[in-house]
């Protein structure tokens, strides 16, 4: 098993809050990885340090064992990193179809571009109906489903989901993760944050929880679905 | 004005049903007032009436190359760029000495049309590259500060362009020559003067040229997704800080080629003409709908038709009224369109 990305001890503040302590994160090709802790604990600074949307102020990040932390967050898109954000943030007064063109913004292939349109539009059906629909005025469940196509578009090797079951219907949520499940099959390699640790550990193969910013417990799936302190903190039991 | 005539279906909470019903009814009154007005006076004096419209739009071109820059700039970054006014004195200043003493051109001869191709090239790469360094040194770090930052800056900014324009231009307005062909051409009874002609010649394609680069390219695309979520656009692989630089180039172009247009047609530069006729164009953005394209040509032509008929028809304020009538019609539009004539109210709040 080959590495590609490793996060490894990183701090990441907001002007004086610190909001990620000390953080390492491994992710191997193939795996789908899941960050799980309660509100407030960096699961997404963490994402977003890797996205480069904020620098780290200490510590590294390799991705397929080259240094990405210092790269701008425009370039990391490119390198085959994409990421759905918390939130969904999809382009509201855009079309479906725009939206899911700028997710490809960066790639020169038409063909390639277009047989991805293709593709995620069989896995999410939905978005076909609604292809010329301004993003804006789909539900949240829609909403979350192009966020996803639209980093996949990207046509990433490592993908970063953040939430994306945040505010859905309980049968939309089942459909994402077997969606994500459906992802990982076409080798796609996935970390994914979740508040939903039950449904994560269920199709994730490894798992961090992060507390205030560290790292407090990491593991298979298998062992931290096992794991008293865990199940009783974040799964409910 | 604009929507009246299509009977749209009312939708939504009451509150906004009734809202969309005073909305309605405002306007179709404004229209029906205003065109009752046009009416009369173009029954009583048709001649007049149309020449007065032609150079009222002529000056409107003007007005709508100028918005263009505060409503680019307004639509990625909500800021209201104060300083735009001047970067378009500074321009018909730069282009007044361009043609006179550094070409040396100053009647219209095929030198003279020489010194005002080049320099409308060269004037819109100096408006351009000038809006480019103010967002570069001024606006950038304050892009994440308090709104407040970056509007005072945009005011000292202005100061500063201002001040620039005094001392270039000197402290009275100064005569330029004019080096396009200006005779008249009569069209049956209207006379139309040639430099309208070449304005609209100029303008037009200028606005088309603009509106397919934001609406078909791909630093279009760039640009509108950057208006709209500039973190979401990073994560797309678009660079956030070239694309709204490059709007500023748009922009900058747009105020440069207004100000050659200026100069050249009205003949005269004063160093305070950014104030004058930057809160016309403003006012025009916001008329139109400030972050939208056609919003600003809409609003600028509409204000620049206005003010001609006016300023010049029998049956009108006269020109002593100008300001005030164009700044009524602005207060009414928005009382009833609060978002411009085009500019749609945003609801959606991710
Ligand atoms: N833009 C921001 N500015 C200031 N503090 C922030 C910002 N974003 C997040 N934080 C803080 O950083 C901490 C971690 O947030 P986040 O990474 O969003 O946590 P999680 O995704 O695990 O809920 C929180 O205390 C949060 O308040
Ligand atoms: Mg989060």
């Amino acid at each position: 098993m080959s590495a590609m990305l490793e996060v490894k001890n990183i701090q990441v503040g907001y002007g004086k809050i610190i909001a990620v302590k000390d953080v390492s994160v491994t992710v191997n090709k193939g795996e789908i990885v899941t960050l799980i802790g309660s509100n407030g604990a960096g699961k997404s600074t963490t994402l977003r340090t890797i996205s480069g949307l904020i620098k780290p102020r200490s510590g590294e990040i390799l991705f397929n064992g080259k240094r990405i932390d210092g790269i701008p967050g425009h370039e990391i898109v490119g390198l085959g990193i994409c990421h759905s954000p918390e939130g969904r943030r999809i382009f509201p007064r855009m079309t479906v179809k725009e939206n899911l063109e700028l997710g490809a913004f960066l790639r020169n292939n038409k063909g390639e571009v277009a047989a991805d349109l293709d593709r995620v539009l069989t896995l999410f059906p939905r978005l076909k109906e609604r292809i010329e629909q301004r993003a804006g005025t789909m539900s949240g469940g829609e909403q979350q489903m192009l966020a996803v196509s639209r980093a996949l578009m990207g046509a990433p090797q490592l993908l970063l989901l953040d939430e994306p079951s945040m505010g859905l219907a309980p049968v939309l949520v089942e459909m994402i993760f077997e969606t994500i499940a459906k992802i990982r099959q076409q080798g796609i390699t996935i970390l994914l944050i979740e508040q939903n640790a039950n449904a994560a550990l269920e199709i994730a193969d490894r798992a961090y929880v992060l507390e205030s910013g560290v790292v407090k417990i990491s593991g298979t799936a298998k062992e931290l679905r096992a794991d008293d302190k865990v199940t009783k903190a974040y799964l409910g039991h | 004005m604009a929507k009246v005539s299509e009977s749209k279906k009312f939708t939504g909470t009451p509150g906004q049903i009734r809202r969309q019903r005073i909305e309605q009814s405002g306007a179709i009154v404004i229209t029906l007032l205003m065109s009752v007005w046009m009416l009369v006076n173009l029954v009583k004096a048709p001649e007049q009436f149309v020449q007065v419209a032609i150079s009222g739009l002529r000056n409107g071109l003007i007005y709508a190359l100028i918005a263009l820059g505060y409503t680019l700039v307004y639509g990625i970054i909500e800021l209201i760029n104060f300083a735009h006014g001047d970067l378009f004195m500074l321009s018909a200043v730069f282009s007044s000495f361009f043609i006179t003493y550094w070409i040396g051109a100053d009647q219209s001869n095929p030198k003279g049309w020489l010194a005002f191709a080049s320099c409308l090239v060269v004037v819109m790469i100096f408006g351009a590259v000038v809006n480019v360094l103010i967002e570069r040194l001024a606006y950038r770090r304050l892009r994440n500060a308090p709104r407040l930052a970056p509007l005072i800056t945009a005011v000292g900014m202005s100061f500063l362009l201002n001040f620039i324009g005094l001392k270039w231009n000197g402290s009275t307005p100064r005569q330029w020559p004019t080096v396009i062909p200006s005779g008249d051409i009569y069209i049956g009874e209207i006379r139309i003067s040639l430099i309208t002609l070449w304005l609209f010649l100029i303008g037009l394609p200028l606005l088309l040229a603009l509106n397919y680069l934001v609406t078909n390219t791909k630093q279009g695309k760039a640009m509108r997704a950057t208006s709209q979520d500039k973190d979401a656009s990073t994560l797309m692989g678009i660079n956030v800080n070239k694309t709204i630089a490059f709007t500023f180039a748009l922009g900058g172009a747009m105020a440069g080629a207004a100000g050659l247009l200026y100069q050249q047609s009205i003949g005269t530069t004063s160093y305070n003409l950014g104030f004058q006729l930057g809160l016309i164009a403003f006012t025009s953005a916001v008329l139109g709908g400030i972050g939208n394209l056609w919003g600003a040509v809409v609003g600028g032509l509409l204000i620049g038709l206005i003010q001609g008929l006016n300023d010049g028809l029998p049956y009108a304020f006269g020109q002593q009224w100008s300001q005030s009538v164009v700044f009524t019609i602005l207060i009414i539009i928005l009382v009833f369109r609060p978002a411009g004539l085009l500019g749609k109210v945003t609801t959606e709040k991710v």
